[in-house]
Parts: structure tokens; sequence; C-alpha cells
């Protein structure tokens, strides 16, 4: 019954396995390998109860001390031979699965570097990390583990019969009576076994992610004193887990015994038809001792059954979960024959685009038109949502506009390569992540090569030199994960360095200033005059003072234009958003220039 | 395999990321350590340990009696004098044995279990409750990564120990006893050379598999890089991908990847060898049984029966002594996590309640600082004899550069830390004596990161009063002008949020947090670089709500804008944790001091562009 499952899954799911075959199959010579030594192995096992047979019926009975020390002799001798073999076969198996993982999280990282944004905006790194991981790891214990486990099972039960046939009919006919008993128990065992593990990992998870924003909101607890109510709410998650766990070991209690159970009333059945036989004279003592030995050969395999079929099932599930990231398509790449050049002049060019981000309803940019000149200054404003930072992810193709051209320098972005493209336009965004690396490796992240001179300059230039220098290692220093350590307003300067670095003549700087004090923004403010001088610049900004100069102002609406052109003429229309803007952030302003010139 | 080159020349001889993926896995073993973790086995060991212990003593007896029955009883007695009836009676008493150690081992697998599930249960809850209450000072040492690992991970990590370990050991130190005992009486001669073999399998069991446990924490050091850069890579895909940094990341993953591959060959390669030995082991032990067997029978005494209990209880050996050093294992990488679990429950929660803690409920919000000084560490002073008194009901705003002390004012007055020396005090009582947890109910904070925890809406705002009805929280959103928002998502209130899922914008989140404050009606509000990431327009919309919201509390305001600072009752200026100047907007102005330098030299910045 539950070979026959065990084929049916096979026959369904072939197509998983025949589609990452690329991964495996070159590593066949292992595997191959593998199982023939398992056959040298399964043999020599076999030879145990055998051994056993002959001492007792010939050795012994026969009063022949001779042939009892060729049996020993020549049982230590198999079983050296069953050890090489063994190693070959556990070392070359391990090396099919490690060496097919080992091409297949490289494929998966590839794939992972080109996927679009549009991609990592639905996909959460929890579900994706689960699949790089867990998945992974199901799949190599499946190739490691899973093909030499069915062929063991398979050859281990045909020998050991063979043998059992060849010394007594009636009790191999007994023994093969039993397994029917064993093997509804083992069935019935994993139908409920299963789900009921599946439920502990399920609640685990779920204990995970609720003391991970316990401890991540802590603040927030403590500010708003909740301890008493978390506790509360993780006692929940603690005593679920525990009673998914004992449920799951109430399985185990309830069909392990009961399995091993029917094994020992096959050695009982035995022991008695077997006595009875061996008291008729109709077999040998030593015949019935290595039934004793047989019986658990075959009894043994059958309990596992259930754990291989399984095993095939979920590395069928992840190996699906691995193809869909394989299978991801890449919508933004390189054109065929795409223009390269080291320098963009840095003009852009806007023609009626609309943009609709996938799995949204609404455009989140409505016909926007405008043009950039070389070394032009545009300010983007309009409240959050408004679709400031989609049109400046549309220039680095970061996601394709739904209609309408972008053009840089005259030529559709569409026909740059990505390199190109990314290579020229530079990035500081409001979120600034840094890598676990050191300063200067995060400063050179998107030019590696560069000299110290130029890293020390480029932080220089973006005010970061001074606090890099007071750091006990300073440029040195190795930040953890997100930069923990340093101040937002240093995290947004070394972000400015690293953008810098790779003198892009377009220049993008979403609401960078958002987070730092009042001195530091004027620090990084300054710091934007540099990076600004001679190559085009999109400031997105909530602050008027930050775009009053710029050639053009774009005032965003729900992704559409609600006004533009330059601050003077903004500030005119009375009852335009801009000058509301303005009224607000200047009132301060004017106040304080009274008072000054007081 | 060719490693994959990286783009940039400069990176083949660099290493680009660092990770550190050095914990630690095992611990030599510890008496005290050991003796704490038993504790928590106390409150069982009246009920459900000598349950487990009793069917542990059953089952083993049975185990140990079979061998013989079938081997000297069945061959010596039954069928050396071809008794049919004995042999009857013989396979109905081992059926029922069988059917005894059917059902010890059914309740001893359900009552170890049920035991170790409570105990874990029993360990984590004490660990998440203790945390609960450790002070800030506490969490600011340490990532939330780093606290989770211990709550899950290493609590887990027990878990083998205290469902299979503990009762495993006794089970099979009672089991090789009981067999050599059982040996020696059947045959000393046949015993002793026999048992030649058992150091040979402490041997393997121990030194050998710890030279291939080493190899596997290599294995598993190499994976946690891995997986740390791999989760590093999809957080920061953005950056990487703006910066054009794909192909040379994929060197770097190249090198881990292969690193991962090297060190899993090896420690496969080491397990595979123990095989070979193990085989020996056994192989050694039934040739000698084999050999010396058949010659004490044929020269001595010895029966076949005998010979036959010998080869059952031969195969029973092995499995006592590898499960010993499994066990032995176990208890190493125990005496790490036990030793992490202990740090942190030895930590003392350094702002505790007094004896006698005084109610907040006359309290009307008047705050007073004396003398007070504070160091976050043992080299930088924080703030150093700061005085200041603010009248209830009063606005104040905190003005100063980073590192300043504003901040650290604002976590005295909500004892998140207490202060080095000094008293903070509301209306004159120092709020050491005042109970916790009633202050914290009145003195809200709204910080700049507010964190969103996973539920809807409605329950999110709901945090800080869980008693609060859906239309109070409609209310407080509406007074903070949220509930704009808010109607457009899916489902309204209900929709459902969470940290890491970018349904709502840094502004949104703000509102949230406001909301959350109204709700939580504080006596004391303190807004902690509040209104930063919100836009202009939102600002303005909350301008009315701020105010409402800041109306009969006593309210402190850390900001950098001047439109939020202007308008308070109170400027207080703040350098190098002192406090240099205060007063009104318009006396600080006039004095033209530090306050009025910041204020335009914020202005001359923003000019300049």
């Amino acid at each position: 019954m539950l070979l026959f499952e065990a084929i049916q899954i096979g026959g369904g799911s072939m197509d998983t396995f025949r589609r990452l075959k690329n991964f495996y199959w070159p590593h066949k010579k292992y595997l191959f390998g593998s199982l023939l030594f398992l056959l040298i192995v399964t043999g020599a096992t076999v030879c145990y109860p055998i051994v056993l047979q002959q001492t007792i019926d010939k050795g012994i009975k026969g009063q022949n001390f001779g042939y009892a020390s060729v049996l020993a002799f020549g049982f230590i001798l198999i079983m050296a031979i069953k050890g090489v073999a063994a190693y070959f076969q556990q070392y070359w198996g391990n090396l099919f699965g490690i060496s097919s993982v080992y091409e297949l999280r490289k494929a998966l990282y590839r794939k992972l570097q080109y996927l679009p944004f549009r991609y990592y905006d639905n996909a959460h790194t929890g579900d994706l990390m689960s699949r790089l991981t867990a998945d992974v790891e199901g799949f190599r214990f499946f190739l490691s583990f899973g093909f030499s486990q069915l062929f063991n099972f398979i050859l281990i039960v045909s020998f050991s019969l063979v043998i059992m046939f060849s010394y007594s009919v009636p009790l191999a006919v007994v023994t093969l009576l039993m397994t029917p008993f064993l093997a509804v128990t083992v069935y019935s065992f994993d139908k409920k076994v299963h789900p009921a593990f599946r439920a502990i990992r399920k609640s685990m998870g779920r204990m995970n992610t609720r003391v991970q924003e316990n401890v991540s909101g802590m603040n927030t607890v403590k500010a708003m004193a909740q301890e008493a109510k978390e506790i509360e709410r993780f006692e929940w998650n603690n005593t679920d887990y525990k009673d998914k766990q004992i449920y799951t070991s109430t399985l185990w209690a309830k069909y392990f015994p009961f399995m091993e159970f029917i094994g020992n009333i096959c050695v009982v059945v035995l022991l008695g038809l077997g006595g009875t036989f061996v008291i008729r004279g109709e077999m040998k003592p030593g015949e019935l001792v290595a039934f004793f030995s047989l019986v658990w050969y075959i009894m043994g395999p059958l309990m596992e059954l259930g754990f291989m079929v399984n095993q095939f099932s979920q590395a069928k599930a992840s190996g699906e979960r691995l193809l869909q990231i394989l299978d991801e398509p890449i919508e933004i790449a390189s054109p065929e024959n795409p223009i390269e050049t080291d320098r963009l002049l840095g003009s852009v060019e806007f023609r009626h685009v609309y943009l609709k981000y996938p799995n949204e309803e609404s455009y989140a940019l409505k016909d926007i038109t405008f043009r950039a000149r070389p070394g032009q200054v545009i300010g983007l404003m309009g409240a959050t949502g408004s679709g400031k930072s989609s049109i400046t992810r549309l220039i680095a193709r970061f996601y394709d506009a739904t209609s309408g051209e972008i053009l840089l320098d005259g030529e559709s972005v569409k026909n740059y390569s990505l390199k190109t493209l990314r290579k020229n336009i530079g990035f500081v965004l409001q979120e600034t992540f840094l890598f676990s690396s050191t300063i200067r490796d995060n400063i050179a992240y998107g030019n590696p090569d560069a000299t110290d001179e130029e890293i020390i300059d480029a932080a220089k230039r973006a005010q970061a030199h001074d606090f890099i220098s007071e750091l006990p290692k300073g440029y040195d220093t190795i930040l953890g994960e997100r930069g923990l350590g340093l101040s937002g307003g240093q995290k947004q300067r070394i972000a400015i360095a690293r953008a810098l670095l790779i003198n892009p003549s377009i220049l993008i700087l979403d609401d960078a200033t958002s987070a730092v004090d009042m001195q530091t923004e004027a620090k990084i403010q300054m710091a934007f005059r540099e990076l600004m001088r001679g190559r085009t610049t999109f400031i997105i900004a909530h602050r008027i003072s930050s775009v009053r100069h710029a050639d053009e102002i774009l005032v965003l609406k729900d992704g559409q234009i609600a006004e533009r052109g330059v601050h003077e003429d903004l500030i005119q229309n009375p009852n335009g958003l801009y000058r509301r803007i303005y009224d607000i952030q200047y009132k301060d302003h004017e106040q304080l220039k009274t008072q000054q010139n007081a | 395999m060719p490693l994959e080159k990286p783009e940039s020349k400069a990176l083949e001889t660099r290493q680009r990321f660092y990770y550190s993926s050095d914990r630690i896995i095992e611990k030599p073993f510890n008496w005290a350590q050991m003796a704490r973790l038993l504790q928590y086995l106390k409150p069982y060991a009246k009920t459900l340990l000598p349950g487990a212990i009793i069917a542990l003593l059953i089952g083993t007896a049975i185990r140990l009696t079979v061998p013989i029955l079938i081997g000297v009883y069945a061959f010596d007695r039954v069928i050396k004098h071809q008794d049919i009836h004995g042999l009857y009676w013989l396979v109905g008493t081992i059926a029922v044995l069988y059917f005894l150690s059917y059902l010890s081992n059914y309740f001893r697998i359900r009552l170890t279990n049920i035991l170790g599930q409570y105990v874990i249960f029993d360990i984590r809850k004490h660990l998440f409750n203790h945390v609960q209450y450790l002070s800030n000072r506490f969490f600011d040492s340490r990532s939330a990564g780093s606290i989770l690992v211990r709550i899950i991970n290493d609590v887990n990590s027990l878990q083998d120990l205290f469902t299979n370990g503990v009762i495993n050991t006794l089970t099979d130190l009672l089991m090789l006893c009981g067999i050599i005992v059982i040996l020696f009486s059947l045959s000393w001669q046949l015993a002793i050379a026999v048992m030649l073999v058992i150091p040979l399998m402490f041997f393997l069991s121990t030194k050998f598999r710890r030279k291939i446990r080493r190899a596997w924490q290599l294995v598993r050091l190499k994976q946690s890089k891995l997986n740390s850069h791999l989760n590093e890579s999809i957080q920061g895909i953005r950056v990487t991908q703006s910066f054009n940094q794909e192909v040379n990341n994929r060197a770097f993953f190249d090198v881990v990847n292969t690193e991962v591959f090297e060190t899993w060959r090896s420690a496969t390669q080491k397990n595979a060898v123990f095989r070979p030995f193990v085989e020996m082991a056994n192989a050694i032990g039934s040739a000698i049984l084999i050999w010396f067997g058949a010659f004490l029978i044929i020269h001595s005494h010895l029966t076949t029966g005998i010979f036959v209990s010998f080869a059952f209880y031969l195969g029973m050996f092995w499995d006592p002594i590898s499960r010993l050093g499994q066990t032995y294992n176990q208890l190493l990488v125990a005496m790490a996590s036990s030793e992490r679990i202990f740090e942190f429950l030895d930590e003392r929660p350094n702002v505790r309640d007094a004896q006698e803690p005084v109610s907040m409920d006359g309290i009307k919000g008047t705050i007073d600082f004396e003398d007070v000084r504070f160091t976050y560490d043992e080299e930088r002073e924080a703030l150093k004899g700061i005085n200041l008194h603010f009248e209830a009901g009063e606005t104040i705003a905190l003005v100063g550069h980073t590192g300043s002390g504003k901040s650290t004012i604002a976590n005295l007055i909500g004892r998140f830390y207490d202060p080095t020396s000094g008293t903070v005090k509301f209306d004159g009582i120092d709020i050491r004596q005042i109970k916790l947890s009633e202050l914290r109910a009145n003195v809200s904070t709204v910080i700049q990161e507010t964190f969103i925890f996973s539920g809807t809406i409605m329950e999110n705002i709901r945090f800080g009063r869980p008693d609060a009805t859906d239309e109070e929280v409609i209310a407080a959103a509406r007074a903070v002008g949220a509930d704009q928002f808010i109607e457009q998502l899916s489902n309204g209130f209900y929709t459902e949020v969470e940290e890491r899922g970018n349904i709502l914008s840094v502004g949104e989140r703000q509102l949230l947090s406001f909301a959350r404050a109204v709700l939580a009606d504080p006596k004391i509000l303190i807004l902690d670089e509040a209104t930063s990431s919100i836009d202009t327009e939102t600002e303005l919309k909350i301008q009315k709500a701020m105010k409402k919201l800041l109306e009969g509390r006593t309210s402190i305001i850390i900001a950098h804008r001047l439109s939020t600072i202007r308008d308070a009752d109170k400027i207080v200026v703040l350098d190098h944790g002192e406090v240099i100047e205060q007063g009104t907007h318009d006396e600080l102005m006039r004095a033209r001091g530090k306050y009025y330098h910041l204020v335009i030299s914020q202005f001359q910045g923003l000019e300049a562009v």
C-alpha cells in the first residue's frame, strides 16, 4: 500500500525533479557509486544471521572448532569489506546531495541578484530565507539519503526473504503474514504524524514572530507599560507550542511501541512454531536463531517506509518552491544590443508617462511630461504617496513605465544596458541601507576599485570624514547589519559619500534629510551642494528651502503634476499647494528675518 | 569548481562583508549549572517523574529478561528436552512480557515527553517574563536578534535533553549494567572475552565522535555566515542593483558557498570514516563470540542456549553506548545554551518598584529635576547636574544637537532609567516612589521609530489601553486626523498590518502612534522627534490635533522643526548634558545665544542650497 502510494507520488512529481535535473544529474557518478557500494553493504549485513546459523548448526553441533574459527575470521573479513563499502556509500551519497545544492544555491543567488524591484515589493524576506535555507536543505536531504534509503529497503527485504525461504518456508510465510499489520499501523501513524509535525513547525513560527515583535517593539511596549499584556499574549503561544508537542508525542507513544509489539509478536510466533519444528527435528536450531535477526531486517525498514514516502513528497514540495524562484521572469533586462557608454550627459525627458504597479488598482503616475537638461536641478514635492519616488525609480529602470516614454540623452532608457544606466545614476534614499562591512567598503560599495584617497575625498565632501576619523578604527570600523551603532545622520552621510564615489551624471536625493538634527541637516545640505555640481539632480523634499533654487519644481498630487514652474512663479499662485506649504514653512523664516534685522 | 570572478580587481584579495557568526556552540560540563537546570524538574518530582521512572524500570527489566528466555531457557531446557508443553508456556510468558513492555513503553514515551515539554514551557515562560521587565539599559546593549535567539533557539536546544536525555541516560546506564551482570553470571570467561570491545566502543562514541562534532560545528558556522549574507543581500537588494554590484556580490557568495561545501564535505567524510570502525567493533565482538564461544561449548561447559543469549546481548550493546555518547554531546550543547539563558535570568531590572509604592492618582504633572546626573556607560556622562522645573500643563521643548541629552531627559521622566545621582520628582514626589505600572500608564512617549505590531489597525491603536472600545479608538484616530488614510485602506480599521509590511508610510505610522497616545490619555506626554518624518501637508493637518493632544497635560517635545518648537511655553537648550539656556522663543531669540545660532544656522544651511 505504502509502496503503491510512493510510486503514485513519484509519477506526479517527476516533473519537478526533471526540471531540477540540471542541478543533480551532472553529479550522477556519486549517486551510482554510492548505490553500487550499498549493494555490498546490504549483502554483508545479511551475512550475520547466516554466520550465526553456521556456527550453531555446523561448528557447535558438529563439534568442529576449526570451522568455527574459519567463520569467526571470515566474519571479520566480511565486516571489514562492509565497513569500507559503507564509507564510500555514505560519503558519495552525501557528496551527491551537497554538490547538487551547491549548484542550486549558486543559481538561486544569481537569480535573486537580478530579480526586479517588483518582485521584492511583494516578497517577504522571511519567506525567501526559508526557501533558501529550509527548502534547499529538504532537497539536499532527499538527494543524499532518499534514493539510497529506497534502494536499501528493496535490497534488504528481498535478500532477507530469500534467506528465510531457503531456511524454512512456513516460518517465512508467517513473517510475511505479519507485515500487513505493520504496514497498516505505519500508514495510519504517518497520516497523523506529519500534520502534527507541521502544526509544531507552524506553532514555532508563530512563537518566533511573537517574540521577535515583542523584542523589536520593546521601546513601544515599555512606553505604553504593556509588559503584562505581552506576557499574556506570549503565554498563549508558549502553551500552544507545548500542546502541539505533547499531542505529537502522544502519537509516538501510541504507535511506536505498538509497531515494536507487532515485531515482537512475530518473534513469539516464530519461537513457538520454529521451536516445535526444531523439537520435531524438521529444522535446525541455528536456522531458528537466524530468523530472530532476519525478522528485524524486514520489520525495521518497513517502519521507516512512511518517513521515506514523506521525505519524497517534502522534497517535491521544496523543489516546487525553489522552481518558483528560478522560473520568476526578469522582465527588466538589458536589450539585445544595448548602448554602452561610460558617461551620459544627463538630460532626462518624460513623455506622457503612466505607471501602474502590479497588484495595484490605481495609477501611481498619470501623464507625466517634463524635461531636464544636463546639470539642471528638478525639485519634486507633494504628499507621501503622490508619486515623487516613482518618477526617480523609472529613470533607473527599477520599474518600466506602463506607457509613455522616458529618454536619457535623447534615447529611450530601454535601449541602454542596465549597467550603463545605473552607473550614471546615483541614489541617496531616505532609508539608508548599509552593509555588514567596513565603512571603507560601504563607501566604495559602487566602486570597489576606488583608492583610499578617493574614498576619503568622497567622505570629506559628504561631511562624513570628521566623524569617521573620530571612531577608534576609523574607516576600518565594521558596521553591523543595518549599520548599527551609527546615528541616522551619520548613516545618511556615508550613503551620500557612497553615491558621490560613483560620480554619476544624474543624482537622486530622495528625502534624504528628514531624520537628522538641525546642525547635521545644515552639514548635509552643504554636502548636497557639493554633490549636485555638474550633475542633473532630482531632489525629493518636504522643505521648500531644499527645492527653491531648482530649475523646475514639479508639485505632484495623486500621481499627476498639479503645479510646475520655478519658485518665484509658484508662490504667486495664492491657491496653489506650493504656496500653502510655503506659507507654513516661511512664516518662521520671515519672522526670523525681521528679528535678525531688528 | 572554478570560482566566479568579481568585476572589481580589488575584491579578488579583499573580504567584502563581515558577519559575526562566532557563537560558541558548546561548553565544558559544569555541575553547578546542571544542578540549576535540574531544578526545573522539581515541580514534577512527585507527579510525572516517578511515573516515567517506573515505566522505564519495567521496560528495561523486560528487555533484559527476554534474551535469557529465548536463549538459555528455550534451547537448553525446552528444545534440548523436547518439551512441547514447556515451549507453549515459554511462548505464552514471552508474549505477556512483550505486552507489558508495550504498555511500559507507551507510558514512558508519553510521560517523558510531557515532562520535557512542561519543563521547556516553564523555562521559556520564566525567561520571557523576566526579559519583559528588564530595563532599557539591558536592551540598549543587545540587538533584537540576539535576544530572540535566546528565547527561541537556546531554549529549544534544551528540549532534547529534557524529553529524552535525562531518561535515556538512566535507561542506558541500567541497561549496560544489567547486561554486564547477566553476561558474567552466565559465563564469566565468555563475558570477559566479549567485553574486550567495550573500551573500543566507548572510545568511538566519545573521542572519535568529538572530532566529527567539531567538523559539524564548522559547517554550522559557515552556514550561518551564508545565511547572514543571504538575508542581508535580500534586504539590501535595491542598493545592490542601483550600484551595479550583482556580479561582485555573486563572487563573494561563491566563496562562502564553496566554504560551506568544503566544510560539509569534510564533515561528511569524517562521519563516513566512523562507520567502518563501528562495524569493526561490532564484528570483533561477534567474532570473539563465535570463536571463543564455540571453543567453550566444544571443550568446556558452555551451552548452546547461553551462546544464543550472548548473541542477543551483544546486539544490544552498541545502542546504549552510542546513545550515551550522544547524550554527552547534548549536555555540552545544553551547557552553552543554559549559560546564555541563565545570564539573562541573572540580569536584575535596575528600575524597580519601591517597597511601598505611591499611587499616581493625585499627581497633576509638575516635573522637577534636582541635580540630576546620568551616565549610560562608564565613559560618557549624558547629563551633568540638571536642574529644571516644569509646571503642570506646560508645553516644554528640548533643543540641542544629537547627544546633548534631550532624549535622556525624556527617558528619565518615563523612568526608563534611574538617574545616576540626583532626583526626578512629580509634584514633589521622587518618581522612584511611584508605582511603576501607573507611572508608565500616565507618561506616554511617542517615539520616532514607531513600532507596528502585527494585527489590525484597531488593535495597534488600542495597544496602550487594551480595554478601550472600538468607538474610543475611532474617536482617537479622528482626533489626530488619522481616520482619513485608515478609511482608505482595504478593510478600514480592520486592515491587518505588520512591522515589515509596506502598507503604511512613515508618516502614517507616526499618525497611528499619535492616536495611540490620545487614546492612552496620559498626564505627561513626551514627543521624541515625533513629527520629523511627517510631510508638510500632514504636519499641517496634525497641528490642530497636536494642540489638542498637548492640552491639559505636561508635554515635553523634542524636535528639530522650528514650527514645532516655537509655540512651546518654555524652550530648554541643552549642550553636552547641560542646560545652557531656557525661556520662550522670543526671549531666547532676543538673547542671541546658542538657540539663536542654532535657528540661524538651520536656515543658512537651507538657504545655501
